[in-house]
């Protein structure tokens, strides 16, 4: 089988523990307005590769990786849910750490089927960064274009599955920033007993300079990046958010 | 043994000069963390209080505080200088006073005489005059020998950077025997190395007999200049205080008669920490006084400066010096090299704050010890000053007493040295290839006359034949152009004070090097996978090239075009190894211009990887500029696929990355969350 791949990167600090082998998915359904990859977006494109190729490349310089990885992140991985599973189970026979990060978007709780599959993915997958763009229902919808019901279902499906999870939050100003917000979703993270690591990531604007090159138009033009310090902050109030989550779950 | 050896574990050493046995025999491994490092003394602070203001001072005197315009430098032709007597621990400066300038004019009495005029200064009329008739310079030397052909590849900048105006440096004396065995020690070796030499007096031999005696008056000026600053360097160091100064003594003396293009200090810390350990345990000094006698010494190394002109600064990007210091490795029977003098030479760019100068260079291997590992990485985030190297590789060759000359260049101390060979543009001898000699910029004739590449595109085989001649042609004319520089560099410009601190037999290192290599290797991944079409001018010759169709580029770990670099490198070095070379020195190669690219790029024309006119090259051996599109494992995986057989001189790879992409900031990255919720 054959993957749509829009690239890879080498040497990846960010993406999960390690020094990691970043492979890059082709095809999202999110249409985020602050995405710095629009050029992943759509399906169905981009280099076709197995999963022999990408290993080969990986096990080329496997010393750099001793203590990270591979990760998939795109574009949305998970829409090529076999594809994917085929990578990670090899990785798995050849004892290379996993990481996927994810949108959630492609997870479908109500098709028994496709959750069987996706336990089988899990099942060779040794961490998930779940990155929720948006606790709220409609602001959800507001910002990239799609529901997250389906986002917030995969997080508690991974809770279950005792899938080791790392929740990524970007906080853009005026949109994520907001205090009540921001406990929601600590306060609906802190449920998650498989939680290890919350990353807030503040918003910067050097993809607008790819939507230029591409012909796009960068919605969110004018808003400015994410003061680093105000990051400590905010997170805060998420950690405030779990807390009481967890208080809650000891009583 | 003797008195000032008390303690120490004998061997080899204590009868023949080897440091190396010095050492293993009587280092200690250090395992732990950085927490015993002392804090800078107020006298530390207040000696760096009047650096950093006499650095400012010169600054706004244009880059030369003063300048020595009457007094041709030796080890002994000025007087002690101090910065603050009662304050200083360790001693000695180039000329009477800090910041002044000596002048050196036995590389060229011109460079002098520019480094002079250029920022200010004049040097004496009589000096001159002496220099241009009496007494000849390397300088002169080599251009009494030169060739029509050497003249010409010189002004095109198809060779470049030739230390043939300048001092060649590179070559790093065994300090530490001055402080292990004392002059008076070393003198009577030197007598004895001088006894045995060859009884025919062959040109070989009276050169060394020469060039012993010579050795003899340096350690004789050496002892007198010690004796001017109060210290008695005719016996051995007795203890830690005594070893940096005589260490320090030995190497002032080397730059006080070099002004040479990298004056490294070769590899001392763990052998310092040796009398450390032992001054310790007898109580004789604490760590605070020995972290004391260490910041005074790195300080002195710090404001070692020699005359130079606008342009050398220009080749070298600033006024470098490369007092290069390795560090920590691993010994070849197994054991790591790390020692707390490792930590406490690193520790100076804490308590001094980070500099360039010395160049720590940290040989690297996987089997250092942890906190030593994390120690460098805290240091290298916080200054940005420390340099790295791979031991695993070098020490297969070089064993466990070798040592970096300049950047990458290493060495076995005290044994081996090198005779500094620049740059071979190799981008431009592509061009040449398909001009039949023609320089592109310059439109002359400067290479042999091949027959240039007919039609309108280039073809792979043809140009690849064309540049495997015109390679051959390059190596003839530039090693045959190093044979005269180092001819007449131990002719008039001896090193006679580094030389007294070798062997009497030194293995000497040939050494040359290659500038351009990924614009080579991408130029012909252009031409063999892509199309190229060439443009010529109105003289007929090759000035500018459309490429068209996508091709591999070096730095993404495609071995279509990283073949390619490896076979240029491969067969360029072939090329030098089979010319006779000045004193059977041993050819070897470097890919290592870290500063001179742009220099170089300005000379060369368009070439067919895209790359524009006088635009640099990339440093090293790195992939061209934004070409590398898979991240930085697959560069430098390209990169550690040259073969260091062929490039035994060296491989540079200057990476740059912006901390975000390092990792993630602590702040905000909460890591584990269960630990952190119960903050």
């Amino acid at each position: 089988m054959k993957g749509y791949i829009h690239s890879i990167e080498s040497f990846g600090t960010v993406d999960g523990p390690g020094v990691r082998f970043v492979v890059f998915f082709q095809g999202c359904p999110m249409r985020c307005k602050y995405c710095h990859n629009p050029d992943t977006w759509e399906l169905n494109t981009g280099k076709q590769m197995d999963v022999s190729e990408i290993l080969e490349a990986f096990e080329r310089n496997q010393s750099f990786y001793t203590t990270g990885g591979i990760t998939a992140t795109g574009g949305e991985p998970m829409m090529q849910l076999d594809f994917l599973t085929e990578l990670f189970e090899e990785c798995k026979r050849r004892k290379i750490h996993t990481c996927l990060d994810t949108s959630g978007i492609a997870y479908n709780s109500g098709n028994r089927d496709h959750v069987a599959k996706v336990d089988r993915l899990l099942q060779s997958t040794d961490l998930v960064m779940l990155d929720i763009k948006h606790i709220d229902a409609e602001e959800h919808i507001e910002l990239c274009k799609q529901p997250n019901d389906q986002i917030l279902a995969f997080a508690e499906h991974l809770s279950e599955r005792d899938v080791p999870v790392w929740i990524r939050h970007v906080v853009v100003p005026g949109i994520t920033d907001n205090e009540e917000y921001l406990f929601r979703l600590g306060y609906f993270i802190g449920g998650l007993k498989t939680l290890k690591a919350l990353d807030v990531l503040p918003y910067h604007t050097m993809g607008e300079t790819k939507y230029d090159k591409l012909g796009m138009d960068y919605v969110l033009k004018g808003v400015p990046a994410m003061d680093k310090n105000k990051v400590v902050e905010k997170k805060e109030i998420i950690l405030n958010g779990i807390r009481k989550r967890r208080d809650e779950l000891k009583k | 043994m003797r008195e000032e050896w008390k303690d120490f574990v004998g061997g080899k050493w204590d009868h023949e000069v080897n440091v190396r046995d010095f050492i293993q025999k009587n280092y200690t491994q250090y395992d732990g963390d950085e927490s015993f490092l002392a804090d800078a003394t107020q006298n530390t602070k207040d000696l760096w209080d009047m650096v950093m203001d006499l650095t400012k001072k010169e600054r706004e005197a244009g880059g030369v505080l003063d300048m020595d315009t009457k007094t041709v430098s030796t080890i002994t032709s000025h007087g002690p200088g101090y910065l603050d007597k009662s304050k200083e621990t360790i001693v000695g400066f180039q000329t009477d006073k800090p910041f002044k300038r000596s002048m050196q004019p036995y590389g060229g009495i011109r460079m002098a005489e520019k480094a002079c005029s250029d920022n200010g200064y004049e040097v004496d009329p009589e000096i001159s005059e002496f220099f241009s008739t009496h007494r000849k310079t390397h300088n002169a030397g080599c251009f009494d020998a030169y060739n029509q052909e050497m003249r010409a590849c010189r002004s095109s900048h198809i060779i470049t950077g030739l230390p043939d105006a300048y001092g060649r440096g590179r070559i790093i004396g065994d300090y530490r025997r001055v402080a292990l065995y004392g002059i008076d020690r070393l003198i009577e070796d030197k007598e004895a190395q001088k006894a045995s030499t060859g009884r025919v007096m062959t040109d070989d031999v009276i050169r060394l007999r020469e060039e012993l005696s010579e050795q003899m008056v340096a350690l004789k000026l050496m002892k007198e200049m010690a004796a001017s600053y109060g210290c008695d360097i005719s016996k051995p160091a007795s203890n830690v205080q005594e070893a940096i100064q005589a260490v320090y003594f030995g190497y002032l003396s080397a730059v006080k008669e070099q002004n040479g293009a990298a004056m490294s200090l070769g590899r001392t810390s763990t052998f310092l920490d040796c009398y450390a350990q032992r001054d310790l345990k007898n109580g004789t000094f604490t760590e605070e006084q020995i972290q004391e006698f260490v910041d005074h010494f790195i300080m002195k190394l710090r404001l070692i400066k020699f005359a130079r002109t606008p342009e050398y600064n220009q080749i070298f990007a600033g006024d470098p010096v490369w007092v290069t210091e390795s560090l920590a490795g691993v010994g070849v029977d197994g054991r790591h090299m790390v020692t707390k003098m490792s930590f406490r030479y690193l520790h100076t760019l804490e308590n001094l704050g980070a500099s360039p100068e010395p160049n720590l260079t940290v040989l690297w291997s996987p089997r250092l010890p942890e906190g030593f590992k994390k120690y460098c990485a805290k240091i290298s985030i916080t200054t940005s000053s420390i340099q790295y190297e791979n031991d695993e590789l070098m020490r297969v060759t070089h064993g466990d007493d070798y040592g970096i000359a300049c950047c990458v260049s290493s060495m076995v101390i005290g044994k081996q040295m090198q005779f500094f060979g620049a740059r071979a543009n190799v981008a431009k001898c592509l061009l040449y290839a398909l001009n039949g000699g023609v320089d592109e910029v310059t439109k002359k004739q400067v290479g042999p006359k091949y027959r240039p590449v007919v039609g309108d595109y280039l073809e792979y085989d043809d140009v690849w034949e064309k540049f495997m001649d015109m390679l051959e042609w390059q190596a003839d004319v530039y090693v045959n152009t190093l044979n005269i520089i180092h001819y007449m560099h131990d002719k008039y410009c001896y090193e006679r004070a580094q030389m007294a601190l070798h062997d009497r037999d030194v293995l000497r290192y040939f050494a040359t090097g290659v500038a351009g290599l990924s614009i080579v290797a991408d130029s012909l991944s252009a031409i063999k996978y892509g199309k190229v079409k060439v443009i010529r001018d109105e003289d007929g010759i090759i000035t500018d090239f459309e490429t068209t169709g996508d091709f591999p580029k070096y730095g993404n770990d495609d071995d279509r075009v990283d073949e390619i670099a490896q076979s240029v490198v491969h067969r360029f070095m072939t090329a030098i190894r089979r010319h006779h070379t000045y004193r059977d020195g041993v050819p070897t190669t470097s890919i290592l211009t870290i500063t001179s690219n742009v220099t170089y790029g300005k000379a060369t024309g368009n070439t067919p990887d895209g790359r524009r006119k006088g635009q640099p090259f990339a440093p090293g051996a790195n992939p061209m500029h934004g070409r590398d599109t898979h991240g930085a494992v697959a560069s430098l995986a390209s990169v550690s696929k040259l073969p260091f057989n062929d490039a035994q001189d060296g491989i540079s790879n200057t990476f740059t990355i912006i901390p975000g992409a390092l990792g993630k900031e602590d702040q905000v990255f909460a890591g584990d969350i269960e630990l952190d919720l119960n903050k």
